[in-house]
């Protein structure tokens, strides 16, 4: 259960694994969350750091206490993007930070968070792939790490990281096309 | 005929950076850590001395009680007193 992009682990078995205690399947949820989590919190509702991690830590709290009360365990993540979006609201109200019209603050919050679920699809998407694209276009698009850097750590030549990249794209159009 | 074109994952897989380490970690920390927070904040319910010896340092009063006090159980901690 190391590998939390690999697709073999479905997030019900992911989910199935937590309820029987397995402390491997819990750190393999919190990874493959945690990006979901913190991006609600400082894309779609711009809260800065501090609160952020207290959003991040509280949602994964309430994940481990109430993952029995999960009614299915396919709906894990819409389960934690709400859970995600009403701590967000929760740390907005108690903060008295003035907010003019609520209502446009959580439509706005919605339509990002919307983009950020079509993310995970992607990523999603690219689990299906071989280690060696989901590696490269990790690091290239969500670490933004530099040719030269993704040639260090892989052992590639920095001269063909572009086009690797590209290939990899290609893979994974036509895994999201299925 | 595809959703999505080159330009569009891109902007996609861009949207999900990792999270910091640190809080990955503690929030992987969670499990072991609960059953560690659920005896101290018990003891600090029933002992008022505890409990301010808490408030005013909670790394010493935590290694006086001889609990290491690791990042996510201080802060785990910090939050539950202050509710």
């Amino acid at each position: 259960m190391a590998d939390t992009l690999d697709a073999r682990v479905s997030d019900a078995e992911l989910v199935s694994a937590c309820r029987a205690g397995d402390p491997d399947a819990w750190n393999a949820l919190v990874e493959r969350f945690s990006r979901y989590v913190s991006a609600i919190a400082t894309q779609a509702f711009r809260l800065s750091e501090h609160d952020a991690e207290d959003v991040f830590q509280n949602v994964f709290l309430r994940v481990y206490e109430r993952l029995d009360s999960l009614r299915s365990d396919d709906a894990i993540r819409p389960w934690v993007g709400q859970l995600t979006r009403n701590c967000c609201l929760d740390v907005i109200r108690a903060s008295g930070r003035v907010v003019p019209v609520e209502e446009i603050v959580e439509q706005v919050a919605d339509d990002a968070i919307a983009k950020l679920d079509e993310a995970m699809t992607v990523r999603d998407g690219l689990s299906h792939l071989g280690v060696e694209c989901r590696e490269i276009l990790d690091r290239f698009f969500a670490r933004d790490e530099s040719y030269r850097t993704i040639g260090d750590v892989l052992a590639l030549p920095a001269g063909t990281i572009a086009s690797r990249i590209s290939r990899c794209l290609g893979r994974l159009r036509t895994e999201l096309d299925r | 005929m595809t959703t999505y074109d080159e330009e569009r994952l891109g902007e996609l897989l861009r949207l999900l950076p990792p999270a910091p380490a640190g809080w990955v970690e503690a929030a992987q920390e969670l499990p072991r850590a609960r059953a560690e927070l659920d005896a101290l904040v018990e003891r600090a319910e029933q002992d008022a001395a505890f409990r301010q010896a808490l408030v005013d340092d909670l790394e010493d009063a935590l290694r006086v009680a001889g609990v290491e006090p690791r990042p996510v159980v201080v802060e785990h901690l910090r939050r539950r007193l202050a509710t």
